[in-house]
């Protein structure tokens, strides 16, 4: 950081321009009340020089009487925000921070780890591109530890980061290191989790978070820090579909009419075949404004605007689409849900379902299973009480545009809408999405056999409440 | 080059913020945008002309004027919105009129109280708005960094910090009964220095009072003041200097202090924020009557 300071002293024109090029990370950090994850973050905020002198002289002031290091300041502190949970010493929400290197302003949600807080947790983890998940050198992978990379790994982070903190308190051992590093591995294979990266550290002292310390010698990778700065994690837009969900039709007078989104993944450009979808028509794009600006390209994550050469029917709540990469467009959706409200969900209850930027009435019609994220075993049940995690069938009132929530996060991602209390009172995740409306119903005709006719009769009349069709 | 391999943070910031204003207009019924002439309004004024281009942005704006705001920044609005055709309401507390409420005589907690908190509300409860648009940052305050984008407020305009509703991916709830608002932080995920450098990159217009100038202060309070007129008390006047200042937050003038500085250029003031060592609200004088001051005044109703 101290070279970020000349570079301001010195040339402070040259800092803007090179400062203009980060791009931006966020990250989630998991971990439970004792793993240091409060501490973690006041480390990184403080190293990278992001905390102020009244700031600090605050925190010095508040160690004394709420502190839990003794005479050295506590750096959690910085942290820790609502009065009520500084009382508890614990942290109760979702909070977000942030902090900028020389290469990247990051977004830190710094989220709650124990158990009756999955939802805090889900709900953080939903904009991360990476997590950092704490593990105590001392006490090594527990329970929650399975239960914070199931979460994570359930709402799409392809990157995960595995601190071993407290490295001090362990000798700096690497043999404790190695260790935990093994069992992880097994437990992100189980997972299917893409990337790991697992490094030693201490937060307190701040060996490795920052900067290498002889302390850990023998490891040979980088500091949290520089990980964090040299990790890719964008798909290119080439690479991925183009869907924009109309946010808003913008119709200033008779000769303008634009819709308006936020580009959720590929790009699209002047002249392209698109295809506006639950409807299926199609027309080409005549033009495209880029936060107001004229643009030739509107690609992933832009607020633009576009408007097209004919004159089709578009609303808030379509998708535009290219016309050669379809989604698929149904009511039947199977989905991972997460359910987060203190009453329980029933099954067959109709819930408002927003889906990008979509709001149409659902029904979970079944629920498969529910997972126990600390085993991983399937259980069934009735209905979801708070924090539980399931896969279901929803059923929506009327057919949407949406992609598996693997393929895509923003078009394949929905939030539960209570209708009398308005409260979000679940997340979900589409996994997959059946072909056509009408797909459920047909079943191809085939020649049954005489005890197959036979069997279903005897149902038939001895079992007239089942509802069993006739074949 | 035709396609942008990744989004500098500040368009991804600006993005984001773009597709929260368009998100309040296409859903709710009254919006309103919170002008409070500072910096922050000046980047969502600029952030709603874009969204909503080639339109002008089809919400309302509003402030709550204290009647000691800098003289500077009242008729700096008043341009501003006659330049680019704003529907712009303004109110004062009547209440706060008929007992004359000042800063210095009343002191800071009473004017803000009624001036502040008690005019909003009346401005809220009068304008029947079921989304308030306000400049709030997540890194202005420790209790602000827990407050959703779309933050729920009852009948009452109360925030209950314990029941909020959770927030994913960039599917915000606006759902809500007849009565009841939100209160949206587009900026919420800009910092200082996302908002300074955002100013220079586009250009957007602020106030002079940002900039450093020989300006006529007293001492108040511990901190230094612009004699912005006579109504700052007599035996103070007596006592004004000229000196090189400038502000780092614009509100009522006798509640902002001045910090000496000769950052006269957007480059300078950012070179001064980023090797300064006290935070942007220092100089407000509201915030450091006690740890969770803040917290109090959002649960009361204050932005």
């Amino acid at each position: 950081m101290s070279n970020q300071k000349e570079a301001i002293t010195t040339d402070i024109e040259a800092y803007l321009k090179a400062h203009e090029q980060k791009d931006m990370l966020r990250f989630l950090t998991c971990g439970s009340v004792d793993d240091g994850k409060s501490t973690l973050i006041g480390r990184l905020l403080y190293d990278s020089q992001m905390v102020l002198d009244d700031q600090l002289a605050s925190v010095k002031r508040e160690s004394q009487k709420y502190g839990t290091t003794g005479e050295a300041i506590d750096l959690a502190l910085l942290v820790d925000g609502l009065q009520s949970e500084r009382e508890q010493g614990i942290t109760i929400d979702v909070a977000y921070r942030f902090f900028a290197t020389e290469h990247r302003k990051y977004i830190i949600a710094d989220t709650p780890g124990h158990e009756q807080y999955t939802r805090n947790m889900v709900t953080g983890a939903s904009t991360a591109d990476v997590a950092i998940i704490l593990i105590d050198a001392r006490k090594g992978i527990l329970t929650q530890t399975r239960r914070h990379s199931y979460i994570v790994n359930l709402l799409g982070i392809e990157h995960v980061i595995v601190a071993i903190n407290k490295m001090d308190l362990v000798d700096f051992s690497q043999e404790v290191f190695e260790q935990i590093k093994a069992s992880y591995g097994l437990l992100a294979q189980e997972l299917g989790i893409p990337h790991t990266y697992t490094i030693p550290l201490s937060a307190l002292t701040g060996d490795n978070v920052v900067e290498r310390t002889p302390h850990l010698g023998w490891y040979k990778g980088e500091p949290l820090l520089s990980l964090l700065d040299g990790l890719k994690v964008e798909r290119s837009p080439h690479a991925e579909s183009f869907r924009l969900p109309v946010q808003y039709v913008n119709r200033p007078n008779l000769d303008f009419r634009g819709f308006c989104g936020t580009v959720a993944s590929g790009e699209v450009k002047v002249g392209d075949t698109i295809t506006v979808l639950p409807s299926g028509k199609s027309t080409h794009i005549k033009e495209i404004l880029n936060a107001g600006e004229v643009s030739q390209v509107a690609s992933k994550k832009m607020a633009v605007t576009v408007t097209t050469t004919d004159e089709v029917d578009i609303s808030r709540g379509d998708m535009l689409v290219h016309t050669n990469t379809l989604p698929r467009v149904s009511n039947m959706l199977k989905v991972m849900l997460v359910w987060m409200d203190e009453v329980a969900m029933e099954v067959g209850r109709t819930y408002d379902i927003k889906c990008a930027s979509s709001l149409i009435a659902g029904v979970v019609e079944h629920i498969n299973y529910r997972i126990d994220i600390n085993t991983y075993e399937r259980e069934q049940t009735e209905q979801l009480q708070l924090n539980d995690i399931a896969s279901a069938r929803l059923r929506l009132t009327r057919p949407i545009a949406v992609d598996a929530y693997r393929q895509n996060r923003q078009t394949g991602s929905f939030i539960l809408i209570d209708r009398l209390t308005n409260n979000t009172v679940g997340a979900g995740m589409i996994v997959d999405v059946a072909k056509r409306e009408s797909d459920r119903t047909i079943t191809p005709p085939r020649t049954y056999s005489a005890s197959e006719v036979a069997l279903n009769a005897y149902i038939r009349s001895h079992f007239p409440e089942w509802g069993c069709k006739a074949i | 080059m035709l396609t942008q391999e990744r989004l500098t943070h500040l368009k991804q910031l600006e993005a984001e913020s773009i597709h929260i204003l368009r998100e309040v207009v296409a859903v709710f019924e009254n919006p309103v945008m919170m002008y409070s002439v500072g910096k922050d309004s000046s980047v969502m004024l600029h952030l709603a002309m874009k969204a909503f281009a080639p339109a002008k942005p089809p919400l309302k704006f509003l402030h709550v004027d204290t009647l000691w705001k800098f003289h500077e920044m009242i008729a700096f609005r008043d341009r501003r919105a006659r330049e680019l055709g704003l529907d712009l309401v303004v109110h004062t507390n009547p209440k706060g009129i008929a007992m004359d409420i000042s800063p210095f005589t009343h002191g800071s907690r009473v004017h803000t109280e009624v001036m502040k908190t008690e005019a909003l509300k009346q401005a809220l409860d009068a304008g029947g708005y079921d989304a308030i648009i306000g400049g709030a940052r997540r890194d202005e305050e420790k209790s602000r960094a827990k407050e959703r984008i779309f933050s729920f407020r009852d009948q009452h305009h109360r925030w209950d910090p314990k029941n909020q509703r959770p927030e994913l991916w960039s599917l915000y709830n606006t759902s809500i009964n007849k009565g009841e608002s939100v209160r949206v932080f587009p900026l919420s995920n800009w910092t200082e220095l996302d908002i300074w450098q955002y100013i220079y990159l586009e250009s957007i217009e602020i106030p002079s009072l940002y900039f450093a100038k020989e300006r006529e202060v007293v001492a108040y309070e511990g901190t230094k003041i612009l004699v912005d007129d006579d109504r700052v008390p007599e035996a103070l006047r007596k006592t004004a200097t000229k000196e090189m200042v400038r502000f780092r937050t614009l509100g009522c003038y006798p509640l902002t202090g001045a910090i000496a500085s000769t950052a006269s250029t957007l480059p300078e003031i950012i070179q001064e924020m980023l090797l300064s060592t006290s935070s942007e609200r220092e100089g407000r004088l509201i915030d450091k009557e006690s740890e969770g001051a803040m917290e109090r005044k959002k649960i009361e109703g204050y932005f």
